[in-house]
C-alpha cells in the first residue's frame, strides 16, 4: 500500500473517532436549556466527520501512484536512498530535549546547547568555532527578544 | 477611493512605519535567499515580532514587506546560484541563472526587480480598483452567505490544487477545519476534543502549527536532503557588475511585463492557484507568442523569459491580498497566515475591515507600493553584500533555522508545551509532504473554521435549522459553485480518459 493510501486510511480512523466522540461523548453534557438550540457544540463537528470520512474513501479509492508531483513538493524520489534520515531523527530528538530543558536548565544554557549540538550532529567538529558561534547567537537572540521586543525568557537555570 | 490612498499614504508614510517597510523587505530579502525558507516560513518566524509591535498597521505592513522581500530574495538566488528558495521563483532560475552564467549577472537581476517592480505596482493598482468594489457587493452578505462563501473559497482552494491532488486538498481542508474545534470556543463556552490535555484547553496555537506545517518540514527537508542547502553551482557573490540595461532591452521586454502583470494578478485573485502557478504560466505563454528567434533564446538566458515568470509572481501577490481584505478569506497559505496575524492582532477581516478600520486597509495596499520601491532602490543595490551572505555554511545554518522555528512558536505562547506539540505536527506534516498532501490548506482551514462555525450556528438558529442553505437563493447558488468546483476536474479527467481510450481502440 503507499503512503498516499495508508495516510487516506489513518484519516479515517481519525474521522470515526473524531465522530464517534462527536456523537456519542458530547451530548450528554449539555445542559437542556441549550438542547432547544438548533446548533449544539457537537453539530458542526458531525458534519465534519461526515465529510471527512467521504472524502477519506474517495481517496483511498482513487489514489494512484506516481501521482505525486515532486516539482511542487520539491522531493526527489529517485535519490531517496541518499536521504540523511539519521541526522534529522538526531536533530528532531534534540528538539524535544531542548522543548524539556529549556525551563529547567534556562535559555542561555539550552539554547547554547541545542546550537552547538546541531551543529556536531551535522558533521561540525571544530569546538572552537562552534561553542563560541553558538554562544554568540544565544546572546544576540536573548537580547533581541527580551530587550527590543520585551519577551521574557528567562535565561538561568531555575533553582527550586 | 482617493480619501483612501491620502489615509492609506499618510499611515504608510509615517517614519514608524516607513522603517517597518523598510526592515520587512531587508529582512525578507535576507532570509528569502537562503535556501528552503520561503515566504511562509519567514512570515510565520516573523509573527510573534509583528505581533509584539501591537500596532495592526505597522504590524501587516512589517509583514507585507517581508513577503515581498522573501519574493525577490528567493528571485535573487534562483538567479545567482540557481537555487530557487521557493517553488514561485523556479520559473526565474529557467533563464536567470543562463544569464547569470553569461557574465550578465547584474543585468538579469535588473530585469528580475524591474520586472517585479512593475508586477507589484501594476498588482496594487488593480487591487485598488478590485477591493472597494468586491467590498460593496460582499458587505450584502449574511452570515449563511458568509458560511456558503467560506465553503465555496476552501473548495476552490482545494479545486485548483492540481490534478489528482483535489480529494488529498479536500481531506488537508477537513483536518485543518476539524483542528480547529479543539478546545474551548467562543461560540459555546465548553472545551471540546481535549482529550482530558490541559495544554490542549486554548486549542492549537496557530503560529505553532505554521510553524510545524512549513517551516519545520522545510528545515527537516534541508537536513535530509544535503543538495538542497549547498550553495548552488556558482559561489554567487563578487561578480555582480553592469546593473543597467538598455533602452531597447526595456521596450523588449516592456509588453511582456504589461501582459503578465495583468494576467498574475487575475491568477492571483483566485484562490489556490496563486504566485507559482501564475510564474510558470507567465513563462508558457511568453513562450508561446515570442517570435520563433526569440523562441530559441528561451532558457538560454532570455531576458523576456526572465521578466514574465517575475512580473506575474509578483502581481499574483498583489492579488492575493484580494480575497483577503475583502472577503477576510485567504486563497493561499501565506495570506492564511497573514490573516491569523490580523485575527492575533484583533483586527476583524472581512468587508468591514475597509469601513470600519480603513487606515489598515489603504495603509497595506499603499505599503505595497512602497515595499517595491523599496526594494528597487535599496536592495538592488545591496545585493551583491547580501548575497556573500549565501556563504553561511549548512552546519550552522539548520540548527539556527531550527532553533528560529522552535522561537516562533516559543514567544507566541511562552509554554515550552507547545514546542512539543509543534515538533509532533512538524514530524507529521514532513510525512504528510512526502506522501504529496498539500499542507496550505490545512492552515487554511484552520484559521477559516471558527470563522465558519460561528457563521454557520447564527444562520442555523436563525432559521431555526439548516433550511438556509436552500431557502436563500443566494447561499444555494454558492453551495452549488462549491460542489461544481469540487467535481469538475474529476468529471474533467474522466472525459479525458474515456477520450483517450477511445482514441486508443
Amino acid at each position: 500500500m503507499t503512503l498516499e493510501r495508508t495516510i487516506g486510511l489513518l484519516f479515517l480512523l481519525f474521522c470515526c473517532l473524531y465522530g464517534y466522540t462527536a456523537y456519542v461523548g458530547m451530548d450528554h453534557l449539555l445542559p437542556p436549556i441549550l438542547k432547544r438550540a438548533p446548533v449544539w457544540p457537537s453539530s458542526f463537528p458531525k458534519i465534519l466527520s461526515i465529510v471527512g470520512a467521504l472524502i477519506a474513501v474517495a481517496v483511498i479509492v482513487s489514489s494512484k501512484p506516481s501521482e505525486v508531483n515532486s516539482a511542487e513538493s520539491g522531493i526527489d524520489y529517485r535519490r531517496l536512498q541518499d536521504y540523511k534520515f539519521g541526522q534529522a531523527l538526531f536533530l528532531i530528538g534534540s528538539m524535544v530535549a531542548y522543548a524539556l530543558l529549556l525551563r529547567p536548565i534556562g535559555f542561555i544554557a539550552a539554547t547554547t546547547l541545542f546550537l552547538a549540538g546541531g551543529a556536531f550532529i551535522l558533521g561540525e567538529r571544530r569546538y572552537s568555532l562552534m561553542i563560541p558561534i553558538a554562544l554568540v547567537g544565544t546572546i544576540v537572540v536573548w537580547y533581541l527578544v527580551q530587550e527590543i521586543l520585551g519577551i521574557f525568557l528567562s535565561p538561568w537555570p531555575r533553582l527550586f | 477611493m482617493i480619501e483612501g490612498i491620502s489615509l492609506g499614504l499618510a499611515t504608510a508614510l509615517s517614519i514608524k512605519n516607513l522603517a517597518m517597510v523598510i526592515a520587512g523587505c531587508l529582512i525578507g530579502t535576507f532570509i528569502g535567499m537562503l535556501p528552503g525558507l520561503g515566504p511562509m516560513s519567514i512570515i510565520a518566524i516573523m509573527i510573534p515580532v509583528a505581533i509584539s509591535i501591537g500596532d495592526p498597521s505597522a504590524a501587516l505592513i512589517m509583514l507585507a514587506g517581508v513577503y515581498y522581500g522573501a519574493i525577490f530574495g528567493g528571485s535573487t538566488s534562483s538567479i545567482l546560484i540557481n537555487a530557487p528558495g521557493v517553488a514561485s521563483t523556479v520559473a526565474t532560475s529557467f533563464d536567470g541563472y543562463p544569464l547569470a552564467r553569461s557574465g550578465k549577472a547584474g543585468k538579469a537581476l535588473t530585469v528580475a526587480a524591474i520586472a517585479s517592480f512593475t508586477g507589484g505596482t501594476i498588482g496594487a493598482i488593480l487591487l485598488m480598483a478590485f477591493a472597494p468594489a468586491l467590498v460593496s457587493v460582499a458587505l450584502l452578505f449574511q452570515s449563511p452567505e458568509y458560511f456558503a462563501l467560506m465553503v465555496v473559497g476552501l473548495s476552490a482552494i482545494a479545486a485548483f490544487a492540481g490534478s489528482g491532488q483535489v480529494g488529498k486538498a479536500l481531506m488537508m481542508t477537513v483536518l485543518g477545519l476539524m483542528m480547529a474545534t479543539i478546545g474551548e470556543s467562543a461560540l459555546f463556552n465548553a472545551p471540546r476534543f481535549t482529550m482530558g490535555i490541559m495544554d490542549l484547553q486554548s486549542g492549537f496555537g496557530f503560529i505553532t502549527l505554521a510553524m510545524a506545517l512549513f517551516a519545520l518540514p522545510e528545515a527537516i527537508f534541508l537536513i535530509l536532503d544535503p543538495n538542497r542547502s549547498k550553495t548552488g553551482d556558482g559561489d554567487g557573490s563578487g561578480k555582480i557588475t553592469g546593473l543597467r540595461i538598455s533602452g531597447s532591452e526595456a521596450r523588449e521586454i516592456a509588453p511582456v511585463v504589461g501582459r503578465q502583470s495583468i494576467q498574475g494578478f487575475l491568477i492571483g485573485v483566485l484562490p489556490g492557484a496563486g504566485a507559482t502557478i501564475a510564474s510558470f504560466l507567465g513563462y508558457a505563454v511568453e513562450r508561446n507568442i515570442a517570435s520563433p528567434e526569440d523562441q530559441k533564446q528561451f532558457g538560454k538566458g532570455s531576458i523576456k523569459g526572465l521578466a514574465a515568470p517575475e512580473s506575474a509572481n509578483n502581481a499574483a501577490c498583489t492579488g492575493s491580498f484580494v480575497p483577503l481584505l475583502t472577503l477576510g478569506i485567504p486563497g493561499s497559505g501565506t495570506t492564511a497566515i497573514l490573516l491569523g496575524a490580523l485575527v492575533a492582532l484583533n483586527v476583524q477581516p472581512g468587508p468591514r475591515l475597509m469601513i470600519e478600520n480603513p487606515e489598515i486597509f489603504w495603509a497595506v495596499i499603499m505599503s505595497m507600493y512602497l515595499g517595491n520601491v523599496i526594494l528597487l532602490i535599496l536592495n538592488l543595490p545591496l545585493i551583491p553584500y547580501i548575497a556573500k551572505l549565501l556563504a553561511i555554511p549548512r552546519n550552522y545554518l539548520i540548527p539556527f533555522i531550527l532553533f528560529f522555528t522552535l522561537m516562533g512558536a516559543y514567544i507566541g505562547q511562552n509554554n515550552a508545551t507547545e514546542l512539543l506539540f509543534m515538533t509532533g505536527l512538524g514530524v507529521i506534516a514532513t510525512v504528510l509532504r512526502f506522501a504529496g498532501y498539500p499542507l496550505a490548506p490545512l492552515l487554511i482551514g484552520f484559521i477559516l473554521g471558527p470563522m465558519m462555525e460561528n457563521n454557520f450556528a447564527r444562520a442555523a438558529n436563525i432559521a431555526d435549522g439548516v433550511s438556509f442553505m436552500w431557502e436563500r437563493p443566494m447561499t444555494l447558488g454558492l453551495l452549488i459553485l462549491a460542489a461544481l468546483l469540487v467535481f469538475m476536474p474529476s468529471f474533467r479527467a474522466r472525459r479525458q480518459a474515456a477520450r483517450k481510450a477511445a482514441a486508443g481502440d
